[in-house]
């Protein structure tokens, strides 16, 4: 049993505030879903989290079972357990998935070690698992993948580097309903199977059908930085129907995050 | 064996401002054409970087006058069978095959041949009679008549150090294939350049011919080796393509750093023929690699392939030509760079299409990694054209890796200093693996991977916490 403390976690981005106080604790095992309107600094939570350097840490601490993550470098927030996966994975062009995964075991000791022998096959049995076509295993990371392909790659990794927490950013953006529910299955089959090593999540989302797919154990509304409201999925039935208005935010924004595929490409981001 | 010499008068235009003893050994033919090109020589100016082709480079540091052209040659070849030093020049001193062309002979794995030159002198010829029927290697000093091809495709790429090659130059490796012969596997020429008995100051001039008949196939792979000794290495390749002929040609220039290097590479495609040319520039001081490309017949293609590495303050220095001179001739250009530390890169190409050249289709791109504050690249594409009905494409970039894939990496748990490294493995994959023969391929990603992670990297800052 891990747990992941979010506490009093203030940052700024370009000199301006973004996140002014967020507080939020999550279990192994646990399905957090974080949403709120365009702006209100979700990505910024998943970017502060994961030690971008394009963000300025203000105030407060991110524990993992009391260990302070805040001043380790990215990839050992990654060793300690965290996984982000990107709204938008990026193109590492000549670089294979198992390179990647092979760098980050042999980095992470022992354990990282052991997985090792077992990565190839195991990237195998993932990728029939999430339907992700079998060339993807030896193409370049995310070169020439769709969207959802995109998605179901930073799937398959999530379960060969096995976290103890994944931080997933609108993982259901540009994926269709059979993927979506491919991936989701996935993540879920993580949070309940493993024990002391279940997977804890923090959902990224505008949409109410990731909902549907991951069952999640509670619901945040963040608006403007911080933690406004907390409950459970019937929260989400709320938000759909009176969308962010009551937590401050225009009307006019939460009528598309209420509908499903966003009619503006991307633009609640 | 004697040896004479004849000294040219000093001109008061000549490039090397002081006298040169011509060698008057060899075949009568070689003499006279020595004796020429001193001539020629004794008009000609070095070039300057007032000239656009040699823009950005280090020319006007050379002082011609420290260094000396190598020895004469022998006039035997050495037994392939007996020592590897028997028969070499008397001031060239005998060195370990390097552990490069170790390397790189056990990556090449099965062969046509193997020729070795000293110095710029042949050594050893060493042909696989059943596996290269149709393939003649030859050394030019053994030759009783000029060989065709011999300087005859450097048309206006020959300049003062063209002519000091020709004047000073006592040997080539010729190599013919005759027509129709499929030769598969690669013929292997190592260029070791010794740095003499004074250690000092050397220059030669490892030259080769090679010509395809029609339609006949070959790969040639040069490699160029040197210790750490201050050396001039003016190398000439000369690649004759005839009618439908098709050859992989490859050139690795792991010259130590104490090396000058100014090399030419000129070919000639007919029609229907290909040349693919893979190029790793890695060592040297300063390194000049000149690629020429004339498409003269219809239909010809050329595919010019190169990467290279600069650190410390080496000069990678890329000059390129690709000349359509013939209708629906294609050519491809991929040049890649990375310099690191206070190393410089400079790229300068031109598309020249010339009248005539109707239907022609030619692309040039160059890209280049910055991986340090005090490293600098030029990228300069240029185009000529004289046709009307042609496509040209350029594209060039010049730029530091990729923060955001390096923080993707890193969110997967990978440490910053392997994530740059697979980012800049990454960045010449395509390249690498379109290197002319698996072997070399081979061959270049452990070198790659190695000057990465021995150079490159350890200045950029390497976290306290490497290793775990």
């Amino acid at each position: 049993m891990t747990t992941l403390t979010i506490s009093g976690l203030r940052a700024a981005v370009g000199g301006r505030e973004i996140l002014r106080g967020v507080d939020l604790e999550v279990a192994s095992g646990e399905v957090h879903v974080v949403m709120g309107p365009n702006g209100a600094g979700k990505s910024t939570l998943s970017h502060v989290l994961m030690g971008h350097p394009g963000y300025e840490v203000l105030a407060g601490s991110v524990q993992l079972d009391g260990e302070e993550l805040l001043g380790l470098p990215t990839w050992k927030r990654a060793q300690a357990g965290l996984f982000l996966a990107p709204q938008d994975p990026v193109e590492v062009p000549g670089v294979p998935i198992a390179d990647v995964l092979a760098a980050a075991l042999s980095a992470g000791g022992r354990d990282g070690e052991a997985a090792l022998d077992r990565l190839l096959p195991l990237m195998a049995d993932e990728a029939a698992a999430i339907g992700l076509a079998p060339v993807f295993l030896q193409r370049a990371l995310n070169v020439d993948a769709s969207g959802g392909e995109k998605k179901r790659i930073e799937t398959l990794q999530l379960a060969a580097l096995a976290p103890r927490f994944a931080i997933l950013d609108e993982l259901d953006s540009g994926l269709d309903v059979d993927a979506l529910r491919a991936v989701s299955k996935r993540v879920e089959r993580a949070t309940t199977e493993g024990g002391d090593r279940r997977l804890g999540v923090i959902a990224i989302t505008h949409y109410r059908r990731l909902l549907d797919e991951l069952h999640p154990d509670a619901i945040h509304v963040l608006v403007k930085g911080q933690i406004v409201a907390t409950g459970g999925p019937e929260l989400a039935d709320e938000l759909e129907r009176t969308g962010y208005a009551g937590y401050g935010e225009p009307e006019v924004e939460t009528v598309h995050a209420a509908i499903g595929p966003d009619p503006f490409g991307g633009l609640f981001s | 064996m004697t040896t004479t010499a004849t000294t040219v008068a000093t001109a008061e235009s000549f490039a090397l401002r002081r006298p040169l003893e011509v060698g008057t050994d060899g075949p009568k033919w070689l003499v006279e054409r020595r004796i020429s090109a001193s001539q020629q020589l004794a008009r000609l100016e070095l070039p300057t970087e007032a000239a656009e082709e040699w823009r950005y480079s280090r020319v006007a540091d050379l002082d011609l006058e420290s260094f000396h052209p190598s020895a004469p040659a022998p006039t035997h070849l050495a037994d392939a069978d007996a020592d590897a030093g028997a028969g070499i020049t008397p001031g060239a001193r005998e060195r370990e095959t390097s552990r490069e062309v170790l390397d790189l002979l056990s990556s090449i794995g099965d062969r046509a041949g193997l020729v070795r030159t000293l110095d710029g002198i042949v050594t050893s010829i060493e042909l696989d009679d059943r596996l290269a029927t149709g393939v003649e290697i030859h050394a030019a000093r053994m030759l009783d008549e000029q060989p065709s091809g011999l300087g005859e495709l450097l048309g206006p790429r020959a300049d003062a150090f063209t002519a000091l090659a020709d004047t000073c130059g006592a040997d080539a490796v010729i190599c013919t294939i005759a027509a129709g012969v499929h030769s598969e596997l690669p013929i292997v020429v190592v260029h070791e350049v010794s740095g003499g008995v004074t250690a000092d100051g050397l220059t030669v001039f490892p030259r080769a011919v090679v010509a395809v008949g029609r339609a006949a196939q070959a790969s040639v792979i040069e490699v160029f080796v040197s210790g750490p000794e201050r050396v001039l290495v003016i190398p000439i390749a000369e690649i004759d393509l005839a009618d439908g002929a098709q050859l992989n040609y490859t050139t690795l220039q792991q010259l130590g750093r104490g090396a000058w290097s100014i090399a030419y590479q000129a070919s000639r495609i007919g029609r229907d023929a290909t040349l693919r040319s893979f190029v790793a520039a890695f060592g040297g001081d300063y390194a000049r690699h000149l690629t020429q490309s004339s498409l003269d017949g219809e239909n010809g293609r050329s595919e010019l392939l190169a990467v290279y590495l600069g650190d410390g303050r080496q000069v990678q220095d890329l000059r390129t030509f690709q000349e359509h001179v013939a209708a629906r001739t294609q050519s491809e250009l991929v040049f890649k760079g990375a310099v690191a530390d206070e190393s410089r890169s400079v790229y300068t190409g031109l598309i020249h299409m010339h009248r005539g050249a109707k239907r022609a289709d030619a692309s040039q791109t160059n890209r280049n990694l910055v991986l340090s504050e005090k490293a600098h690249a030029d990228s300069v594409p240029n185009l000529d054209i004289e046709e009307n009905d042609v496509r040209c494409s350029h594209a060039s970039a010049v730029g530091p890796i990729d923060a955001d894939q390096l923080f993707y990496l890193e969110t997967r748990g990978v440490p910053p200093e392997i994530a740059e490294r697979l980012v800049l493995l990454g960045f010449f994959d395509d390249l690498l693996a379109r290197s002319p023969h698996p072997g070399v391929a081979t061959h270049l990603r452990r070198v790659v991977a190695e000057r990465l992670a021995a150079s490159v990297l350890a200045p950029v800052g390497i976290t306290e916490d490497a290793g775990q």
